[in-house]
């Protein structure tokens, strides 16, 4: 029914609204008072409501860093959850700002949607969890098995890709909601559930017995995760964009949600191009103020306390940082330089 | 004009524009001119801002394979086209729909005819069932049975034999596949003849009752003249039939025939919530049909149950048909709540279709169309039934 309504809604926006280009998502946050954000329904560690109907998480924390760019203030957010199949329809649709959900950069989205990504904040691969009682090693084992998977999502189309290339038998079950996947598989309807690795990481926490189940090693798929805006605003792009690059850069230069003021004295001439120190002012070419990078790690952190936060090893979903990590560490996350 | 004009007295004071034929024309051609003007102006529009925006549009994604894989009725793989796969999802809306209006009409007819029973046990257990249907939305029945009931079976390594490879479990229903062999058409062939014949019967003993006033037991007649022919002649053709049994597999019970939870739960359901609307219209139906029917007809000597079919039920019937008929619509657009259980309908295939596309409004306006086919011929059938047991005039 919601669909139904965001369809109508396109519809509605798309044929009612005048045929010029659209350049004012900046200017509508900001006479709004704070960003719509759509986040996952509940996925811990990315974006979950907490008891208190609070959401937190990593991509959570990406909508706070860009609230933090445009208001100064981290908490001027309104979070839409959306599940894989509403997603699409809602950023389209204009019902939300900016749709951080990791959600995989593929090309098809990228260019049929209407959409663009701004960078990718998660490098991802699709994998399977199964009953540690099963026995199971490998995906390869999984054959004739029934897997359970969510609607909407390019996980269907990675599990249909690896069973046919590998010519492999499987019954799919496919359940549009994230909760219901999850409880089928936890009932014991499929043998496996596929998804994204750091989701099954927090799915698998949100079973009965946690530790009656287990993540296999094999990766099927590349799946890029990032947020995304539509593309005919530029601007708001470069401002999604830029903002996840401040928080890459900062984690590279050593400026921690700490040290960030006492980082304002700094003599690094990278570090006060980031700050907005001095005659500096690199925020006026996105529309916002000189001090939009140091508000950012002011309200969120950098890139790696963002991660260490929400789904680092010290969390519950005990993720790596593994690619993850500066490339100047072992991993491909590379901030583009403010210059 | 002519016509229009004819009783009044033309005055050499009427203009043109106060003629009424010709204003009612004008506005007529304003408002035509006025609803295509709008409906060129939102599609125009549409079109253009999905042409700027860079989102695919047309219907041209239907012949693209689509890459996903789901458990359809038919045969779908993840090489099917986009196409397929809606019809696929089309054609379990109907298998749902139509098992679904099956059981809803036969539960309906029971419950009905039991509310007006008059064994207190049973008239309370019919009004029992009714007042708890009607009262919860279809999507909560649906849960109940998907959630409560047939997801708390056994799991599948304990799964509860019903009979020689018959098992039940929370993955469904398992059975053997019947498998045609190569004579099989003969059988379908003399079952078809055996009804002709039977029904040929049928008309004779009719016609001989209304000529003589004398019986015949047409119905054992029927069965016999049925299953003798039908099963002799697939004795004769020599095993036209044999059964895939399903296997037991390291994960699943492969093979055979299976009956889904997610199927299950959604047929049952609807089958039931559905019953107790037509249990009422049941009811009523009956209870408009005047008693000095029932006391005539016993008053020439019929009991209960012919009564009720001779007599009640025909001009019951009357009734029942129209509010009937919104009720089978009901179903058929109830079955997109299959989304909430995971069974492949339309309303499910077309979320998955829409996502990878992204074509939201070809996807919904497909949608619309079907459930709008659907619901015509629906329509059209029940109207038809309604004109062949209208009372006929005489």
């Amino acid at each position: 029914m919601q669909k139904l309504l965001v369809s109508i809604a396109i519809a509605a926006t798309l044929g009612l609204g005048a045929s010029a280009a659209y350049a004012g998502t900046l200017d509508d946050v900001k006479a709004k008072g704070f960003v719509q954000c759509g986040v996952n329904t509940g996925l811990p560690g990315f974006g979950n409501p907490d008891s208190t109907g609070k959401y937190t998480g990593f991509d959570v924390d990406y909508c706070r860093a860009v609230s933090a760019a445009v208001f100064g203030d981290p908490d001027k957010v309104k979070y839409t959850p959306l599940d894989g199949t509403e997603r699409f329809p809602a950023l389209q649709s204009g019902e939300v700002d900016l749709l951080v959900r990791n959600t995989t950069w593929t090309m098809s989205r990228d260019t049929t949607l209407g959409f663009t990504f701004a960078g990718v904040n998660y490098y991802d691969g699709e994998g399977f969890m199964v009953r540690k009682s099963l026995g199971v090693k490998t995906v390869k084992e999984l054959a004739g098995a029934t897997i359970c998977v969510q609607g909407g999502t390019d996980t269907v189309t990675g599990l249909a890709d690896y069973f046919k290339k590998n010519n492999l038998q499987y019954t799919p079950l496919v359940i549009d909601k994230l909760a219901d996947v999850n409880s089928a598989y936890d009932a014991g309807r499929c043998d496996a559930l596929t998804t994204d690795r750091s989701g099954l990481a927090a799915n698998r926490l949100q079973m009965k017995n946690p530790d009656e189940h287990v993540v296999l090693d094999d990766i099927i798929s590349q799946e890029p995760l990032g947020p995304v805006v539509r593309n005919n605003d530029v601007q708001w792009f470069q401002i999604v964009k830029w903002v996840s690059n401040a928080l890459l850069d900062a984690e590279y230069l050593g400026v921690t949600q700490a040290n960030v003021d006492e980082m304002k004295g700094s003599g690094d001439l990278a570090i006060q191009r980031l700050l907005g120190v001095g005659d500096n002012d690199f925020g006026k070419s996105i529309g916002l103020g000189k001090e939009w990078a140091y508000n950012v790690i002011k309200g969120v952190g950098n890139y790696g306390e963002v991660y260490d936060r929400n789904i680092g090893p010290n969390t519950p979903l005990g993720l790596q940082r593994g690619v993850n990590a500066q490339w100047n560490k072992g991993g491909i996350q590379y901030g583009i330089p403010i210059l | 004009m002519a016509v229009a004009d004819a009783g009044r007295i033309s005055s050499p004071h009427d203009r043109w524009y106060n003629n009424p034929t010709v204003r009612s024309i004008a506005v007529q051609v304003t408002l035509v001119v006025a609803v295509v003007a709008t409906v060129w102006w939102f599609a125009n529009n549409t079109v253009t801002n999905l042409r700027e925006r860079g989102i695919a549009s047309g219907f041209d994604f239907l012949g693209k394979r689509a890459g996903f894989d789901m458990t359809t009725f038919l045969d779908t793989t993840s090489q099917s086209t986009y196409g397929y796969m809606l019809l696929a999802g089309l054609f379990d809306t109907i298998v749902v729909a139509i098992l679904s209006i099956v059981i809803a009409s036969v539960l309906g007819l029971i419950v009905g005819i039991a509310r007006l029973s008059s064994n207190w046990l049973i008239r309370t257990i019919a009004t029992v069932y009714v007042e708890f249907f009607r009262n919860i939305p279809p999507l909560i029945v649906i849960l109940f049975w998907y959630l409560g009931v047939l997801a708390t079976l056994p799991n599948i390594k304990d799964a509860i034999q019903l009979g020689p490879d018959f098992s039940l479990s929370n993955r469904g229903i398992f059975m053997p596949r019947p498998i045609f062999g190569p004579n099989f058409h003969i059988v379908v062939i003399a079952f078809a003849v055996s009804l002709i014949i039977a029904w040929a019967v049928r008309r004779w003993a009719y016609a001989r009752r209304m000529a003589t006033g004398k019986g015949f037991p047409v119905g054992w007649t029927a069965l016999g003249i049925i299953v003798v022919l039908t099963g002799g002649v697939f004795i004769a053709t020599g095993d036209p039939l044999t059964f895939e049994i399903p296997v037991k597999t390291r994960f699943n019970i492969n093979g055979g025939w299976t009956v889904s939870p997610e199927f299950a739960s959604l047929f049952i359901a609807l089958g039931v919530y559905t019953a107790s609307f037509i249990a009422e219209i049941v009811r009523s139906g009956i209870m408009a049909v005047s008693h000095g029917q029932t006391e005539a007809a016993r008053a020439l000597g019929l009991h209960g149950g012919l009564v009720l079919r001779l007599v009640v039920l025909p001009q019951a019937l009357r009734v029942i048909i129209p509010p009937l008929a919104s009720e089978y619509l009901n179903i058929t657009k109830n079955t997109s709540l299959a989304v909430a259980v995971g069974f492949a309908d339309l309303v499910a295939v077309g979320n998955n279709v829409l996502n990878p596309t992204g074509q939201s409004i070809e996807v919904v306006a497909i949608w619309m169309a079907f459930y709008l086919g659907l619901s015509v011929i629906i329509s059209l059938a029940m109207n038809w039934f309604n004109a062949r047991i209208a009372l006929t005039e005489r």
